[in-house]
């Protein structure tokens, strides 16, 4: 259908910011507002376009935070203290300013209510955010699947999202938290990076047959497929997607 | 582990902009070990330019390199390539 393929070519679009959040002291939620939003499915990313005043352009990719809302879409970004997009898009960007941005792009490291679980969900720091968008399309759909995420965080006060998290608990959602490098007073849950031992402790058995999604850094996603591998979990049901240099 | 191991998402938009379809869902057969899976899975190197590298066997299947007007796409390491249309 023409349609179709209108929507499959990637333009760029101009996007307007109509909201922003702070949601640690090093990221903030942006949201746009973007006109001919085709739609999105959890997990899927867009390229943002920067274009300097002599014609430099920088692009990168974000992931996309928010479950489908007609042409609101949210992202939520880490400041990178030598970053060259981050640090405009957290602290210089204000309601109202227009950035170039195109997608939804990627098919593969999405999770739709209809193709069922269990789900277990695995981040590393802002690796929560194609996952967020996963557990936000769960919730609006009213969907049951049961899902656990493991989420692994320096400290308490670098948990993205912790109220909503806390809030969308229950209804087959648990959430599980490791804190790496410092633990509020009288911490009970995991105190330690994400290993092996942890994943058998909060995943499904591997005869659930459950279906995972890693995201985080490069180190802690090779990681924890590997432990998931090791565990006998089948390997085409784990996917993974890195935070890492985007090479542009 | 590779500190130059690249964010795949990097790749995407550009793969999408070049073929007009999502090539993460894409299925590549490798031109050495034969092993078959998506693009999503890949590993994907800055090198001379971008490289991808089958997650099993660490074969070059593609290389990549862009510029301001056009993009560049050694494909030399993929057997076959599957695209839903």
């Amino acid at each position: 259908m023409a349609g179709t393929a209108l929507r499959r070519r990637l333009t760029w679009q101009l996007a307007e910011l109509v909201e922003v959040d702070a949601e640690t002291p090093r990221v903030k939620t942006i949201v746009f507002d973007v006109p001919d939003w085709p739609g999105h499915r959890a997990g899927q990313h867009v390229d943002v376009r920067l274009t300097a005043e002599d014609g430099y352009q920088a692009e990168r990719s974000y992931s996309i935070a928010s479950a489908p809302d007609g042409t609101r879409v949210a992202l939520t970004v880490q400041r990178l203290e030598d970053g060259e997009v981050s640090p405009y898009l957290t602290d210089e960007l204000r309601p109202g300013d227009k950035i170039e941005l195109r997608g939804p792009i990627g098919g593969y490291f999405v999770w739709e209510p209809s193709e069922g679980g269990p789900l277990m969900l695995i981040a590393g720091g802002s690796g929560i955010v194609p996952l967020m968008a996963m557990i936000r399309t769960r919730a609006a759909a009213g969907d049951d699947t049961e899902t656990r995420l493991l989420y692994s965080s320096r400290s308490q006060d670098d948990v993205i999202y912790r109220d909503e998290l806390e809030r969308l608990s229950g209804n087959g959602l648990t959430v599980v938290h490791a804190l790496t490098d410092s633990q509020p007073p009288g911490w009970t849950s995991y105190a330690r990076r994400v290993d092996a031992e942890m994943l058998a402790e909060v995943a499904p058995l591997p005869a659930e047959r459950p279906r995972f999604y890693a995201c985080g850094p490069t180190p802690f996603v090779e990681a924890v497929a590997e432990a998931l591998v090791e565990l006998e979990h089948d390997p085409v049901a784990i996917k993974t997607e890195r935070f890492g240099p985007t090479g542009r | 582990m590779d500190e130059l191991m690249l964010d795949r998402n990097a790749i995407a938009g550009l793969l999408q902009e070049v073929f007009a379809a999502d090539m993460t869902t894409a299925v590549g057969t490798c031109g050495n070990c034969a092993a078959a899976g998506p693009v999503g899975a890949v590993q994907v190197f800055r090198g001379a330019g971008i490289v991808l590298r089958c997650p099993h066997c660490g074969n070059n299947l593609a290389k990549i390199v862009k510029s301001d007007s056009r993009v560049w796409i050694d494909l030399r390491g993929i057997r076959t390539l599957e695209v839903t249309v």
